[in-house]
């Protein structure tokens, strides 16, 4: 990575490259982590619901349970493997066939500096836009709870939201947040790693791209369970 | 100039170059030539600092690219141009937008001085139409051509082209040589041209590289190439289908 911060004065050139990526990492991604958020939470509070209730515990305890496993647990990793599988397979697809395809090294024939060009942009926007996805996966995931909960009459908006509120600990969001910071960095260089070191064609490729996948979700889950227990 | 010395290449096991030297000189056109697999497109590697030896070193104009820090080979690829085999242009990127990168990153040219280069490039390689269209849009001839209009875009003092003939029909073979040709005489440029094609060595080289058994076999003027005590140079080019029957000696057949 030491080569990738080595030329600052190409700044204007990774510019647009940032933005880029942000886009194709983040806003492109809105839609299917919408959805998975929303399901997640629906059925997360559906299954506290159907659990609890035969015991003696008030209603409200299912929103005790629902906002925090969101906010701790739930959006971050699910966000990450979506995004391991869409912008991971894809950054590494995209820079493994511009390795078999030689523009890796027509840009650096050019004297550019491709890894700067290509990888930093990518790590850079990963790390920016998983939290935002991050937050965006929280509300959509806690607002599907809400919203089935009202709708299957399991309990109403404002036992939840007291629920929510009875066990609310302020560290929980950022605990989150640094979660997600820290797997849009995993996700993003493993497949920035995968792709740029392709060999092979279209089957390297296929391979690079698998591996950034798979890898991916292996280091999150490691990485989920080393920030529990460090920070928690 | 550009000198090689002694140059050892292996990938793990396999040995590519062993004890490779060779001097290109200023504006010659050299051809680099040998069978599949015989190191060609490795040596070119070599040269522009793609790959690095394991033993030996590689001289642009006296700096020894193996060993200079990262940011001063990027200075010293700034004279290169490389046509690669398959062209290797973006192909999210328009025809026009491939020819205008290196200008809008290594020059200081206006916009619109960048727009009047690029037209000009895409003239001199006979595409002057295809600007708006993408890689994907394009036949494999019409791709390297303007593959070496990016080339040339930054006016370099080397170029180098790997295979640029594979895969070509012999029509747009032959316009890609008056290419190489052409930007040679008229930009005094210094060409490497990496081919097994023995019908372009014959057209556009000055001088030859023969590569066989890991090594550096032959170098030397392209006229003095039929070199009858040399076996193994002889069968090379006499294997080319275009000089069955053109060699001076020969054989008719009974």
């Amino acid at each position: 990575m030491g080569r990738a911060f080595a030329s600052v004065r190409e700044v204007r050139t990774y510019w647009t490259n940032f933005i880029t990526q942000m886009v194709r990492i983040g806003v492109e991604s809105i839609p299917i982590v919408a959805l998975a958020a929303a399901f997640t939470g629906a059925v997360l509070t559906v299954q506290t619901a159907y659990q609890l209730q035969t015991s003696f515990v008030p209603n409200t305890i299912i929103g005790s349970i629902v906002v925090p496993s969101m906010m701790l647990e739930l959006a971050a990793v699910i966000t990450a493997f979506i995004l391991a599988g869409r912008v991971g397979a894809r950054i590494a697809a995209e820079l493994g066939t511009m390795r078999v395809s030689e523009q890796i090294d027509a840009l650096e024939v050019m004297g550019l500096n491709s890894i700067s060009f290509l990888i930093l942009p990518r790590v850079l926007a990963g790390v920016v836009m998983f939290p935002a996805l991050y937050i965006f996966a929280c509300l959509i995931g806690i607002g599907g709870g809400l919203g089935i909960a009202e709708a299957a009459g399991l309990l109403s908006t404002t036992e939840f939201i007291e629920g929510a509120r009875q066990f609310y600990q302020p560290f929980d969001p950022y605990f989150g947040l640094i979660k997600s910071i820290t797997f849009g960095f995993i996700i993003t260089s493993i497949a920035c790693y995968k792709g740029y070191y392709t060999q092979g064609g279209a089957e390297g490729v296929g391979q690079s791209t698998t591996e950034a996948a798979v890898q991916s979700c292996v280091f999150v889950l490691l990485a989920d369970l080393a920030l529990a227990v460090l920070l928690l | 100039m550009i000198q090689i010395e002694h140059l050892h290449k292996s990938f793990g096991d396999l040995d590519v170059l062993e004890d490779v030297s060779l001097n290109i000189h200023e504006g010659e056109t050299l051809a680099i030539i040998g069978q599949s697999g015989s190191g060609k497109s490795v040596l070119m590697k070599h040269i522009v600092g793609l790959l690095s030896p394991d033993r030996g070193r590689v001289l642009v104009d006296d700096v020894d690219i193996c060993s200079v820090p990262y940011e001063r080979l990027r200075e010293v690829r700034k004279h290169f141009g490389v046509l690669f085999q398959g062209g290797a242009l973006f192909d999210s990127m328009t025809s026009e937008e491939n020819v205008a990168f290196p200008l809008e990153y290594f020059s200081s040219r206006s916009p619109a001085e960048i727009k009047a280069r690029v037209a000009e490039c895409l003239e001199l390689v006979r595409m002057p139409d295809v600007g708006p269209k993408k890689p994907a849009e394009l036949s494999g001839g019409m791709r390297k051509r303007v593959a070496l209009a990016r080339a040339i875009a930054l006016e370099p003092k080397y170029i180098l082209y790997d295979e640029p003939t594979s895969g070509l029909d012999p029509k747009t073979s032959n316009t890609i040589d008056e290419l190489i040709q052409q930007l040679a005489e008229e930009m005094n440029v210094t060409s490497v041209v990496v081919t097994h094609d023995m019908h372009s060595v014959f057209n556009i080289a000055d001088r030859a590289a023969f590569l066989y058994g890991k090594s550096l076999h032959w170098v030397g003027p392209i006229d003095a190439i039929h070199n009858r005590d040399d076996p193994v140079l002889d069968s090379f080019v006499t294997a080319s289908e275009y000089h069955v029957g053109t060699h001076p000696t020969a054989s008719s057949p009974s």
